[in-house]
């Protein structure tokens, strides 16, 4: 299958891609490692006359430190997020993540901030992007600003993101010292998960201090199961103490239904992934 | 671009994949097209190093950049020791998923060169074999990983 054709611009520079993003309109589409977008475009599911590739952009990649918080480039490949010492020690729910994110070709190609604002459900990154209190900095023809990921992820396949807009860079607050888990159900290799969870806990003495818990295709969109979170504050590391608070993980969720599950099989799920997601992060 | 170690300058349309850039302006058949939903890995190839499917790659994306394939593997008629392993192993049934496991396979060895069995399936996770015959895909990678005991025709051409 062959895309039909669009004008192709590859951009050097943030300021060449805004003004790209500008001139072409509102029938544009930002490719950045293009491996949701490919397949879209060549099943003709969409057909945007220009095509802007972010790849040679260089300031769009890699992570850096930035005093309580790191930041992750949008065109960082998943690859080099998931080697990155500054994510593992900081935010290691974004490597537990990455880990299982799709195979390893399209880890390759496919970008952090690509697959973010490609707001697909199902998508590995959401859920502990939103877990975490992530800051997305996205740059447009006014200057730059700053959207919490609670305020990003809007619907299906749709963000905070304007369509004159760039998603430039991700900010993560640290959480040094943190165990994480991202527990992912799938029924064959490289499948987008049916229900996913991502938890990140900080145990101190068994207890369960703090707790982010995540939800991956629970709704249109990521979600926090924030009932499990209040409920494991300061309960023991321990598997019924963690099945109990395991039992409100589906509450005010909107899980879809196909043929991988219907909505109350993934309720269903939701628990069951987010007893083991939370136990594996706690080391329990 | 580069490849198989040639440099190559073309114009192409924006919409054109890597795979069918290698397949069709250059030539190289040997890096197929499976399943053509980006799932099978069958076109996997090497860019700059890592695998990539060249199915969910523009050409023009790879302008100036470096590509490995199939056809690039061997050196002065002497099979690559994967390729060797693969053969060895009888890693193969109908063949038409073997330009992509054993691009794929050299990335895993790239990354560990000593992978476990699990790490193995786990690095061919976006490789589908449609006869299903995974079993010596995975001992033709042990092998050439020096993993297990090695045909004695592997161990020349390594």
């Amino acid at each position: 299958m062959i895309p039909a054709q669009f004008e192709y611009v590859a951009p050097t520079t943030l300021e060449d891609a805004l003004q790209a993003l500008a001139d072409a309109g509102d029938d544009a589409k930002i490719i950045a490692g293009g491996q949701s977008l490919l397949p879209v475009l060549r099943m003709r599911l969409n057909a945007p006359d220009v095509v802007i590739d972010l790849g040679r952009i260089e300031s769009l990649r890699g992570v850096r430190d930035d005093g309580d918080a790191i930041v992750v480039g949008a065109m960082t490949r998943h690859a080099d997020v998931l080697t990155d010492p500054l994510v593992r020690e900081n935010a290691f729910v974004i490597t537990k993540a990455v880990e299982v994110l799709a195979d390893p070709q399209v880890r390759h190609r496919g970008t952090f901030g690509g697959a973010l604002a490609h707001a697909d459900p199902a998508g590995d990154l959401g859920a502990p992007a939103l877990a975490l209190d992530a800051e997305f900095v996205v740059a447009g023809p006014r200057g730059t600003r700053t959207v919490a990921a609670e305020d990003f992820f809007v619907d299906l396949f749709t963000t905070a993101l304007e369509e004159n807009e760039i998603l430039t860079e991700v900010r993560i607050p640290k959480r040094a010292g943190w165990g994480a888990h991202y527990e992912k159900f799938v029924r064959v290799a490289h499948q987008w998960p049916i229900v996913a969870v991502a938890a990140a806990v900080k145990v101190d003495g068994g207890t369960i201090r703090e707790a982010r818990v995540g939800l991956t295709n629970m709704g249109s969109t990521p979600l926090r199961a924030r009932a499990v979170e209040q409920a494991l504050v300061g309960q023991p590391a321990t598997d019924e103490a963690v099945r109990a608070a395991a039992a409100s993980a589906a509450e005010g969720t909107d899980p879809p239904s196909d043929l991988n599950g219907d909505a109350d099989y993934r309720r269903h799920l939701a628990t069951v992934l987010t007893r083991r997601a939370v136990l594996a992060a706690a080391g329990a | 671009m580069t490849v198989d170690g040639a440099s190559y300058t073309d114009d192409v349309e924006p919409r054109m994949l890597l795979v069918h850039y290698l397949r069709e302006r250059l030539g190289k058949t040997g890096t197929v097209v499976g399943c053509d939903t980006s799932n099978c890995g069958a076109c996997t190839v090497h860019l700059d190093g890592r695998s990539v499917k060249s199915c969910n790659v523009l050409a023009v994306q790879v302008d100036g950049g470096e590509v490995t394939t199939i056809e690039g593997l061997s050196q002065g008629g002497e099979l690559h020791p994967m390729q060797a392993a693969f053969h060895e192993c009888h890693a193969l049934q109908c063949g038409f998923c073997t330009p992509g496991m054993i691009m794929q396979a050299i990335d895993v060895l790239n990354d560990n060169p000593k992978p476990t069995e699990e790490q193995i399936r786990e690095g061919l996770e976006g490789n589908l074999c449609r006869c299903t015959g995974y079993h010596n895909i995975v001992r033709a990678v042990q092998a050439a990983s020096g993993q297990t005991a090695v045909p004695a025709a592997i161990e020349e051409s390594a």
